[in-house]
């Protein structure tokens, strides 16, 4: 009875991982200076202006911030699509 | 251009500013270094009665800048160290009756006469921060290990880069040592590693400095105070000695880890 009761505190994360978790997310869109509904709409418009000249697997499209000390990169991987006209056999 | 002039700001309020400038700048003076605290908090003077001061007030920063006094009128010597000065606030006006370069003049009037320029930020990212800011050479800013102090640090520390300052020195004060066992408080690891800047200090929590404020006796002042003795290894750092991280939690690796983190950081 006691391993069970152990296992569920065990699993119940402490306070200050969730804190840290929360303010890793919240900075990031902080020192971006955008929400992630913003993010999101950045990543709609991307997918459409490549579109426009590459065919790509919209839905694989992955867009990252990459932090290095308190620099911020932002990262998107864009798979493309094996070319129509080269994919005619 | 002598002194060094060293801000203390924050973001959030009440994080623990001015008991960090009143503390470093008595701790500096002990070093015997010569040293002028300015209460840049124009309309809630404060750093006065932290330093138990509050009863000589006769001119304040705002009469010096408005040259109703000579800046030295408005200089206050402190009653424990003859080196240690205070330039307090005005209370009845705001932040905008003084300017940026207001500040960076009144620095550069007293460089020549002294060791350090310690300047009280107010908290906000306004003009009371700009004016704070604004003649520093070295930026500090204070946080505690919670959520909204992390944030709001995160945020000056972005302005602060985006003035081209050097980059700030961070306290963590409030420290809770068994709140960090608990798993119930960010460890100083994990702060740096969200703020991924230097670290200059961490204060504990510490009841004395409550006690001592009671009493307008800043907290170095009493030597069996852990908090106190976290401002005198700060002031330490200061002016270049190297001090050993405080033992603030029993855990005789952790310190060792914290030290390696921030060694690994600067590199
Ligand atoms: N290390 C500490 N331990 C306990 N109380 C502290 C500590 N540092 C600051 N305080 C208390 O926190 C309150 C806010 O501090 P203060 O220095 O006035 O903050 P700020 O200038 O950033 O607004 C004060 O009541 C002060 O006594
Ligand atoms: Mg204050």
């Amino acid at each position: 009875m006691s391993t069970i009761f152990e296992r569920l505190l065990l699993r119940e994360k402490k306070s200050a991982t969730t804190a840290k978790e929360r303010l890793k997310l919240v900075l990031v869109h902080d020192r971006m200076d955008l929400t992630s509904s913003a993010l999101d709409s950045l990543k709609d418009e991307l997918i459409a202006v490549i579109s426009k000249y590459v065919s790509i697997d919209t839905d694989a499209v992955e867009i990252n911030v990459n932090q290095e000390g308190r620099e911020q990169t932002l990262i998107a991987i864009i798979p493309l699509q094996a070319s129509r006209k080269r994919g005619v056999r | 251009m002598k002194a060094q002039v060293i801000t203390i700001t924050s973001g959030k309020g009440g994080v623990g500013k001015t008991t960090a400038t009143a503390n470093i700048g008595v701790a500096l003076a002990a070093l015997g270094k010569s040293v002028v605290c300015m209460d840049a908090d124009i309309g809630l003077r404060n750093l006065d009665v932290v330093m138990g001061l509050e009863n000589r007030i006769v001119y304040d920063l705002v009469d010096a800048i408005e040259k109703r006094c000579r800046l030295r009128q408005a200089m206050i010597r402190d009653k424990r160290y003859n080196t240690l000065f205070l330039i307090p606030a005005a209370q009845t006006r705001d932040k905008n009756a003084i300017s940026p370069s207001d500040m960076i003049r009144v620095c550069d009037e007293i460089r020549p006469e002294f060791d350090f320029i310690l300047i009280d930020s107010p908290a906000g990212i306004e003009r009371g921060f700009r004016n704070a800011i604004a003649p520093a050479d070295m930026i500090i800013v204070v946080t505690n290990p919670e959520v909204s102090a992390v944030r709001d640090a995160d945020r000056i520390i972005g302005l602060i880069e985006a003035e081209e300052k050097d980059p700030v020195r961070l306290i963590i004060n409030r420290f809770n040592p068994s709140l960090v066992k608990r798993g119930d408080m960010l460890t100083s690891e994990d702060v740096l590693e969200l703020l991924a800047v230097d670290l200059i200090g961490i204060v504990p929590e510490d009841e004395s400095v409550l006690v001592s404020t009671n009493h307008g006796q800043p907290v170095v002042l009493n030597h069996n105070s852990l908090a106190g003795k976290a401002f005198e290894n700060i002031s330490q750092r200061l002016i270049g000695e190297e001090v050993p991280w405080m033992n603030l939690d029993g855990k005789s690796d952790f310190f060792g880890r914290l030290s390696r983190l921030i060694r690994s950081g600067r590199s």
